[in-house]
């Protein structure tokens, strides 16, 4: 029952965070004016209903997204140094959605989620036909980390050789909830289908965790539940990247922590995962928004300074 | 029950390594696959728990092609400790050797009053009832080696692979092993399992098969295959065949080249 102990804990955090988010930013409210805030025709309403408590939602909904892609590809790959960064992923995205601003400056910005999806979506697929389909996971992620600098040194040149477009695309590179509200929220919730999907497969991700000819002896499907899994992971991470922009490192660090803290069964750790990005984000979002008021600071860029050390870590840890 | 291979190739890459082997495994038995490094011998187990699938011909499980029949209802079957282990993180012992109920779990993964029993059993059948609160990752090899057998266990299927179960261990903890398994098939089960040391499979089997470059050389009870032409053609060796003092057994003593 001691597992419930650290659920307890996250949860609370969690809820005091919520709060943190709703209280404070460039200005700070009591209390009484969040609640106030909720109802239409009071003074807070824009701040709390139009700008922070759908900010926070959002928050919420990317950092279980990215953290929950994360574990999935941790548990499919076998290597908890993986993430869909690793995969090239979310630089596909972002490379896609570069050169949707770069070259198409003048068409609508409600696209660029659409975009991203599908850059998301063909950086897994080259990496499919690049590997194949029964390939190891060693070459996977080799393949995945040298894809992925190829895109983010794509998106170097991109910038370099045409820098009046950039201003945009660089904002939405670091990866910020800035600017975002109700509708970017709407875009998210049809992909939240995916969260009990993912459940679904927590059993048979124990048993790819006992390496394959284990799980295939205990009678798991390790291929189709490999090409499944994977393809969670790159709609849940494509997903959220066409909203906020690559946010790195949570997909990475958020399943370790879960990890550590919960251990490593899947029908705890998913969910715990989830919850662990979730407090991450908002812990990432807050100190952005708080740090120097009124100027923000991206979000990605809190992460990616939380995130880094972390990743060195555990290079240096697992030598 | 029976497993039994019809003309089955097997290899990896397109490369052949058991080349055309018919082969009955004996009900009831206890079966070690012997044979020098590369002779396809582990290739042959893994093609006979399914993780290899046949180039050519079949491998049948009650008659039937095993491998196209549904893997699930399979894995209360058949169960297969691999040689080599990854480590998981995070995972207790006693959350390891539950994975190996997961054949008869829910979706979920929920163990019943059943599952329970079972684990209980198994872990004190290999001695690990100490270890159950303690991460897999700490454990030494020799203790780790008897969680997964015992994980293996926990699969409650009549007959049980077994690839190099011993090679990762002390002397004490490789003979409490096979008399372990001794004990399991006296229960009931059948064991097929790949070993090194041919003085151990002789003592503790009842049934010897040799293999040689892909193909059976010749199997039977130990008297019958550990002989100084069978040493000679299939390990290049010379070396005399004596009692083992003890069991009774034959044993072989390598001569000087």
């Amino acid at each position: 029952m001691n597992r419930f102990i650290p659920f307890f804990i996250i949860s609370v955090l969690l809820i005091s965070l919520v709060v943190a988010n709703l209280l404070f930013g460039a200005v700070s409210l009591s209390l009484h004016d969040v609640f106030r805030g909720f109802q239409p025709g009071s003074d807070s309403y824009f701040t709390i209903h139009e700008y922070r408590l759908p900010r926070t939602l959002l928050a919420i909904l990317v950092g279980a997204m990215l953290a929950l892609a994360g574990a999935l590809v941790q548990g499919v790959i076998r290597n908890p140094l993986a993430s869909p960064d690793i995969l090239g992923v979310s630089h596909g995205a972002g490379l896609a959605a570069v050169v949707y601003m770069i070259y198409f400056p003048h068409s609508s910005i409600s696209w660029l989620p659409a975009v991203a999806l599908v850059g998301g979506l063909c950086a897994a697929l080259i990496l499919w036909w690049l590997c194949g389909h029964r390939s190891s996971t060693i070459k996977l992620a080799i393949t995945g980390v040298a894809l992925a600098t190829f895109y983010a040194s794509t998106v170097d040149f991109l910038m370099l050789i045409k820098p009046l477009e950039i201003n945009n695309a660089l904002l939405w590179l670091t990866g910020s909830l800035w600017g975002r509200s109700w509708p970017q929220i709407t875009m998210l919730l049809p992909w939240l289908v995916l969260i009990p999907c993912a459940l679904y497969l927590a059993k048979s991700l124990n048993l790819i965790h006992l390496g394959e000819d284990t799980a295939i002896s205990l009678g798991a499907k390790v291929n189709s539940l490999r090409l499944i899994a994977l393809a969670i992971a790159v709609a849940l991470t494509a997903a959220a990247v066409s909203i906020c922009g690559p946010i790195g490192f949570l997909g990475l660090v958020a399943p370790h922590l879960a990890r550590k803290l919960f251990g490593g069964r899947h029908q705890a750790l998913l969910p715990a995962t989830m919850l662990v990005g979730a407090v991450l984000l908002l812990m990432a979002d807050l100190v952005a928004r708080t740090i120097d008021p009124p100027i923000e600071l991206p979000a990605g860029i809190m992460t990616a300074v939380l995130g880094a050390p972390y990743f060195l870590w555990l290079l240096i840890r697992t030598k | 029950m029976s497993l039994s291979t019809h003309n089955v190739c097997v290899g990896y890459h397109g490369k052949t390594i058991v080349n055309q082997v018919s082969l009955t495994i004996p009900e009831g038995k206890m079966i070690a696959l012997l044979g020098p490094n590369g002779c396809g011998k582990s290739t042959l187990l893994k093609a006979m728990a399914r993780i290899l699938t046949p180039i050519k011909g079949e491998v049948h499980w009650c008659g039937k092609n095993l491998h196209q029949m549904p893997s699930k209802g399979l894995a209360k079957q058949l169960a297969l400790l691999p040689q080599t282990q990854p480590i998981p993180e995070g995972i207790k012992v006693k959350d390891l050797i539950a994975y190996g109920r997961s054949p008869y779990t829910g979706f979920w993964g929920r163990l019943t009053k059943d599952d329970h029993t079972i684990i209980d059993k198994v872990m004190q059948e290999t001695g690990v009832t100490a270890l159950a609160e303690q991460l897999v990752s700490e454990l030494s090899g020799g203790q780790r080696q008897r969680v997964w057998l015992a994980m293996t266990l926990a699969q409650d299927t009549p007959y049980l692979l077994l690839d190099e179960p011993t090679t990762y261990m002390d002397l004490n903890h490789q003979v409490e092993l096979m008399h372990l398994l001794r004990q399991l098939n006296l229960s009931g089960k059948t064991i097929v399992t790949v070993l090194h040391d041919i003085n151990q499979a002789a003592r503790y089997c009842d049934h010897l098969i040799v293999m040689k470059q892909g193909q059976i050389n010749t199997q039977g009870t130990p008297e019958a295959v550990l002989t100084k032409d069978m040493l000679r053609t299939v390990f290049d060796l010379n070396a005399q065949i004596h009692r083992d003092p003890i069991a009774n057994t034959p044993m072989c003593i390598v001569e000087d080249k």
